[in-house]
């Protein structure tokens, strides 16, 4: 199982070391710098990378290398998604990952690790457990725990790590009895230059945040149910009921929480909000080219598109651009040869356009590739699929909650050829 | 406050500081203390003076203390080791405690501490734990019981916690189950053949129930032991599949690839014309597709586990073909992988939208990737015969950029689709000698001289070109050189006249002025075959080609069954079986697919997937193939796609001459019959195995586990413990072990076969090489059952010394044939001499001296045998049970000298003195015989009695 972890910032420090068996080396480390070395970017270091004892599988997030050591045969996936829970654990605990929060909670970060394994065996990885056991630092506590002397640790045992609902603590209060879920959907798509769509998908989740009171069985039921064939779910859910009748039946853990992913595939026709004209084009002789883009509006189900923000990685080449925005702003940083366009919210009437000169390195033979345009957008009110929450019941407690849902459409990796 | 400030003293006496603060009063201080101390630690600052101060400080009742403590005592324990003693009976006392979370905690920190004296204490707490009536604590137990088995493993087994950790299995705690299981998975990779997870129906429906009650990472753990199992019937497997399809909806990726894992291997079982199956397939694509838009780490993983289920299942993401199109930002390892799947999943339904992509990724940026992008258009116009044209105007369209990595892999990539399709595209020959300047890499120009070699006859100025490489030919690799040389002799024999002196220029460059021999062998080669009879040069060096085949990378079938049911592991990311490069699992049991039951379908079942059972099963019974198959089936064997272009001439030559190495042993090894029964094509690999024979079999290793297995000593004579013969995974899970003995005054062969397989093996049968003394078996081999899986049989063969007989090197060589069901296998054994000694080995006195004198003394043979305890007589009686006879005995100066003779089976004598100096354990024997190659097994042979 996992024998130990190392966090590596950016400058290649180990800032810190866990070990859950016998100890390892920091010299293990040397093979993971190695790869970075020969990986030059961040994150095209490889995430499972072979030393002569052992493996180190990696994944980055906020800057930060994390680093297991495996010396048996171990499900790698089993192990990048256990680091990915200690990442979301930090940031639930400490509000961000970075390497100062860590250092700055170095104490309880330790016995969050300690707690989390035991023998490099997952132990406690769901939130409402942990936070009983190794109580989260605020300044309040830290306050009123040097006057009386007491601690951050929980003295007993948590209440839901053996129950058959582990993910929920037992007896919740609260005053105001609230449930409310996002339904965000995102879309990966790429168009080709020619405008027409070559793959679009949607990811969607359902978050929820809920704050309800005893022991509260919720049943969410869908108005179109049959778009979601392809669902993962939170472990509350209780999976018979959604194969025999289509609606998530589920004990909630308390507070936030993702409900379910799921995906609408290539299958379904997926709605593309936006279109892009463009016509960018490098003089064959000259040091300058012309850059000329349009953004325009599609199929947006009559909502407004706002947020709109284009990005282009523009060829190494590329100097500087002299461009005019029809609307919103633009920026080029030439060193990361980067292109921003905030455009803001579009309005059908007047279609906003940039286009300008690209002023080009003398002398360099013109670039081969042609730019990929990156288009981030989003849509209040509109889940793009077409799936809506029909209605949400509860069962097990008498008091009567506030229930509410909120649609958004994100573009995700949302691609233009050019 | 925050933790930095644990960071901020750097003073010069800051372990003194420490100390006295970790040594005050007040407990907020030393809390404060013991903090600053973890955190010294964290970054790797040796803080262990401190141990005593700290170890002070564990009794309490403050828990966070005791936890700071607790993770102080883990890191140093193993430093200071008397100190960590110190530490004991607070572990104990808090085993006892009425608060699980620190009973639980306790037996946790004590497994942590890996220091032999502190273990021998650790028994009897984690006995109770085991049993503890909170299923915290008996979960925690379990997972202690794999850390002290990693510590002292013998201790573990003598305790007996194995068997109640088995009990664990049927806890009715599903947390419990799952850690149960967990630790056992974790003893039983470092004990291959311990069968600790011995699953049987009842524990699969406990596990089955338990994992859906678990928390996720039981459940990785409870699907990963549950591909293990391998189901009764169809039915059974049907039954788990349904219960583990739930799992696919799960949001942690490792509980879907595990539960992936399962399905693959248990749908082997179903029948394909089962509903179910279909059903089954359908649900397998959604959730790898979704696996696909998760961190791009995440997505590594799936990525190669998914190039492993398409090779095995295609069907599952055959529609999936979009979900793999590359994004500009992705990871390259991310890119690389997708490319791969894509052109796997490449079909001439989707072939159009295929190229479109790989034209857009061959103008990116990243070299490697565009490399790669062009090379997949290549692999996509081989497979899919109808794209072909279109590939290869994308791939002149690509020519066109001018880019020049660009050009070089579509050159590359050209010389391959000519070979796939001769006489189609040569058209665009002349597009591609317009580059030929800007190429510089190796492989480029190789792939470009081959073209020009190969159509010298279109090419106008195939000569010149040709020619201008060969001003710089010392420049050039190996591989360009050795191209070049072909091209040019091929240039030759199509145009004769005009070419006379560039053949002489280069063969005399590559003969002459060349250190490289295999470039001067393949000069030398062609030179001859030019001077001497052109017309034989033709025929050889523009032979037709074989096909090139469609798919050049694919995993070899066996190894992909493997690989699938090794899917989520680090085995499938590497695409190797795990035990060639897993350190920690010693001798990992290769697992295979389970066979199909209830189908009568069977081309999917994956033993006909292994080209050796290819054949249809109704063919005439030829078990062994005729010497002519066999040469056909190596011919076809190794000539692959040569990358380099090769040349036919060479290879065809060199597999000539193996062949006439391999053919004598062949013929005799294979020549006979094995009894007619349903075909086993043995094919090349057959062959394979009999040209190296695995010989793991010296026959005097004493493998202690083996002793007792002696099939029933008879008195005095002398039986070599068995060895693995043949091991069963050079076999497809048939294990075969033995020896030879001797008695009343039969040879026998002691035979245990094993089936390590999943299948019923039938039908056997034996066959020995012809040998040295011509031993041959006395009757056909007889096993009474079929041998079903994990199912030992011993036999006991009679031998007979009457077969035909051929000198073997060495002497006591016996080559082997089994034969089952299943295939034809082969081993050697090496057969101790004193089985040949026959009972009527005992010369007279007065022959004994005669034939001594008789014997030249170049035949004289002397060994030392060394540490010998034992005195003239016992030897005598020792070697008198094994037919060594002591004729006289005589004491010269003090030293006992023994006279002894013995007879072979083909009636050769041997004669022996046997120097015994009383005291010593060091004995001289010296050895007479007429076949004095025979001397120093009959030494081996005494050695093994004397000192068994």
């Amino acid at each position: 199982m996992i024998h130990s972890l190392f966090l590596i910032n950016s400058a290649g420090d180990i800032f810190l070391e866990k070990h859950w068996k016998s100890v390892v080396s920091r010299s293990v480390c040397d093979y993971f710098f190695e790869a970075q070395e020969k990986a030059v970017d961040v994150e095209n270091v490889p995430p499972v990378i072979p030393t002569p004892h052992h493996y180190l599988i990696s994944i980055y997030q906020d800057k930060v290398f994390f680093v297991a050591v495996i010396q048996t045969e171990v499900p790698p996936l089993f192990v990048i998604e256990f680091l990915h829970r200690v990442v979301a654990m930090f940031r639930d605990y400490f509000g961000e990952c970075s390497e100062a929060a860590i250092k700055e909670n170095v104490v309880t970060v330790y016995e969050l690790l300690e707690e989390m394994l035991d023998n490099g065996f997952p132990l406690a990885t769901e939130s409402n457990i942990l936070k009983e056991l190794i109580r989260p630092p605020t300044i309040l506590r830290s306050v009123v725990n040097s006057i009386t002397g007491s601690s951050n640790v929980g003295e007993t045992l948590p209440t839901g790590q053996l129950s058959i609902v582990p993910w929920r603590r037992a007896e919740v209060k609260y005053t105001n009895n609230e449930a409310y879920f996002d339904v965000v959907e995102e879309i990966d798509a790429i168009v080709d230059k020619s405008g027409s769509t070559v793959f679009a998908e949607i990811q969607g989740v359902i978050d929820a945040s809920i704050k309800l009171s005893g022991m509260p069985d919720l049943t969410l039921s869908f108005m179109n149910p049959r778009l979601l064939d392809d669902v993962s779910f939170h472990p509350c859910v209780r999976f018979k009921r959604w194969e025999s009748e289509r609606v998530l039946s589920f004990i909630p853990p308390d507070g936030n929480f993702r409900l379910m992913d799921y995906h609408v595939g290539s299958q379904n026709l997926v709605a593309i909000p936006v279109y892009v004209n463009h016509n960018i084009n490098f003089k064959e002789s000259g040091s300058s080219g012309r850059f000329d883009v349009t953004v325009g509006l599609k199929q947006t189900m009559g909502k407004s598109v706002e947020g709109v923000i284009m990005t282009v990685h523009m060829p190494k080449v590329v100097l500087n651009m002299n461009l005019t925005p029809t609307q919103g702003t633009y920026t080029y940083d030439p060193v990361t040869k980067i292109l921003t366009w905030d455009i803001g919210k579009i309005n059908p009437q007047k279609i906003p356009n940039l286009k300008g000169v690209i002023c080009l390195q003398s002398g360099a033979p013109k670039p081969e590739e042609n730019p990929n345009l990156n288009i981030q957008f989003r849509i209040q009110q509109l889940a793009i699929s077409g799936i809506k929450v029909n209605r949400l019941d509860m069962f097990g407690e008498k008091y009567k909650p506030f229930k509410g849902v909120k649609y958004v459409t994100k573009a995700g990796k949302f691609q233009v050829r050019t | 406050m925050t933790d930095s400030k644990y960071f901020t003293t750097t003073k010069k006496g800051e372990i003194f500081e420490l100390k006295a603060e970790l040594n005050s009063d007040k407990k907020e201080k030393k809390k404060e203390a013991v903090k600053k101390v973890i955190a010294s630690m964290t970054v790797g600052k040796d803080v262990s003076a401190l141990f005593p101060d700290v170890v002070n400080c564990m009794q309490t009742d403050n828990l966070e203390l005791k936890k700071l403590v607790y993770l102080y005592l883990m890191n140093y324990a193993k430093s200071q080791p008397d100190m960590a003693i110190m530490a004991v009976n607070t572990f104990v006392k808090d085993c006892e405690d009425p608060n699980p979370l620190i009973r639980a905690l306790a037996v946790r920190t004590m497994g942590c501490i890996r220091v032999d004296k502190i273990t021998e204490y650790l028994c009897e707490p984690l006995r109770k734990c085991l049993k503890d009536e909170d299923p915290y604590v008996r979960k925690t137990a379990a997972v202690c019981v794999a850390k002290l088995h990693d510590i002292n493993a013998q201790l573990v087994e003598d305790q007996g916690f194995l068997d109640t950790l088995k009990d664990l299995i049927s806890d009715s705690n599903p947390m419990v189950v799952a850690n149960a299981v967990a630790a056992l998975s974790e003893i039983a990779e470092s004990h291959p053949n311990s069968n600790l997870l011995d699953l049987n129906p009842q524990s699969i429906n406990k596990l089955l129930t338990a994992l859906n009650e678990c928390t996720e990472w039981g459940q990785i753990f409870i699907l990963d032991c549950l591909a293990n199992y391998t189901p009764r019937d169809d039915r059974e497997s049907q039954s788990i599949c349904e219960r583990v399809t739930p799992r696919l909806s799960h949001a942690n990726s490792a509980v879907v690839l595990s539960a992936v894992k399962v399905l693959m291997k248990f749908m082997e079982m179903l029948p394909k014309d089962l509903d179910y199956y279909g059903t089954l397939l359908k649900k397998l694509a959604p959730p790898l597709v979704t696996l696909l838009s998760a961190e791009p780490e995440l997505q590594y993983v799936a990525l190669r586990n998914i190039n492993l289920i398409v090779q095995k299942r295609p069907e599952i993401l055959k529609h999936e073909m979009k979900v793999f199109f590359v994004k500009y930002n992705d990871p390259i390892y991310v890119k690389l992988e997708k490319l791969d799947i894509m052109i796997r999943l490449a079909s001439q339904a989707n072939i159009a939208q295929v190229l479109a992509e790989l034209k857009e990724y061959a103008t990116e940026v990243d070299v490697d990737f565009v490399r790669k992008a062009v090379r997949a258009i290549g692999r996509c116009a081989i497979k899919v015969e109808q794209s072909a044209e279109r590939c290869v105007s994308t791939l002149l369209d690509l020519i066109q950029t001018k880019v020049n990595y660009v050009v070089q892999e579509a050159i590359v990539v050209i010389k391959d689709i000519f070979r796939k399709y001769p006489n189609k595209y040569e058209s665009v020959i002349a597009t591609l000698c317009e580059n030929l300047d800007s190429l510089d890499e190796p492989e480029a120009r190789a792939a470009m001289i081959w073209i020009v070699g190969e159509y010298a006859e279109r090419i106008d100025n195939a000569d010149e070109l040709l020619e201008s490489f060969l001003e710089g030919f010392h420049d050039e690799s190996t591989q360009v050189q050795l191209q070049l040389l072909t091209a040019i002799v091929k240039l030759f024999l199509k145009k004769p006249t005009e070419t006379q002196e560039l053949v002489q220029q280069v063969l005399s460059l590559a003969t002459q002025d060349s250190d490289n021999p295999d470039l001067r062998d393949r000069g030398y080669i062609y030179w001859r075959l030019l001077s001497t009879d052109p017309v034989a040069a033709k025929e050889v060096v523009l032979a037709e080609k074989p096909l090139i085949s469609e798919e050049t990378d694919l995993i070899e079938p066996t190894l992909l069954d493997e690989l699938i049911c090794h899917i989520g592991t680090l085995a499938s990311v590497y695409h190797k079986p795990p035990n060639a490069f897993v350190e920690g699992s010693r001798g990992v049991q290769h697992k295979r697919l389970p066979p199909r039951t209830g189908s009568n379908e069977s081309p999917e079942s994956p033993e006909l997937a292994q080209p050796a059972a290819a054949q249809p099963a109704d063919q005439p019974p030829a078990v062994i193939p005729s010497q002519g198959d066999l040469l056909g089936d190596l011919l076809n064997l190794d000539l692959g796609p040569p990358t380099s272009g090769g040349t036919p001439a060479i290879t065809s030559a060199m597999q000539m001459g193996a062949m006439d190495l391999l053919g004598g042993g062949l013929d005799s090894l294979l020549g006979g019959d094995l009894g007619g029964s349903p075909a086993i094509g043995a094919g090349s690999r057959s062959c394979s195995y009999a040209v190296l024979p695995q010989c793991p079999s010296r026959g005097w290793s004493r493998d202690l586990f083996d002793l007792g297995s002696g099939v029933g000593m008879p008195a005095g004579s002398y039986v070599v413990p068995k060895t693995v013969w043949l091991p069963a995974m050079k076999a497809k899970g048939l294990e075969i072990s033995g020896t030879f003995a001797r008695r009343m005054g039969t040879i026998q062969m002691d035979v245990t076969f094993t089936n390590k397989a999943m299948q019923i093996m039938t039908d056997f049968a034996i066959q020995f090489n012809r040998n040295s003394f011509g031993l041959s078996p006395a009757a056909p081999l007889q096993l009474a059952t079929p041998l079903s899986p994990n199912q030992t049989i011993e036999v006991s063969l009679p031998l007979s010394t009457v077969g035909p007989v051929m000198k073997m090197d060495p002497l006591n060589n016996l080559q082997v044939a089994v034969k089952n069901n299943i295939d034809v296998f082969y081993f050697s054994s090496l057969y101790p001499i004193n089985i040949l000694f026959v009972e009527d080995g005992k010369m007279e006195r007065q022959v004994f001296l005669a034939t001594w004198k008789d014997i030249p003394s170049d035949n004289e043979a002397q060994f030392q045998i060394k540490d010998c305890h034992l005195n003239s007589d016992a030897v005598s009686n020792k070697l008198q049970s094994n037919n060594i006879f002591t004729i006289a005995k005589r004491n010269v100066e003090g030293q006992d000298m023994l006279y002894q003779s013995m007879k072979l089976t083909n009636g050769i004598w041997i004669l022996a003195e046997l120097r015994i100096q009383p005291g010593s354990p060091n004995f001289t024997l010296s050895l007479k015989c007429r076949a004095p190659e025979i001397s120093q097994f009959v030494l081996q042979s005494y050695e093994a009695m004397l000192k068994n």
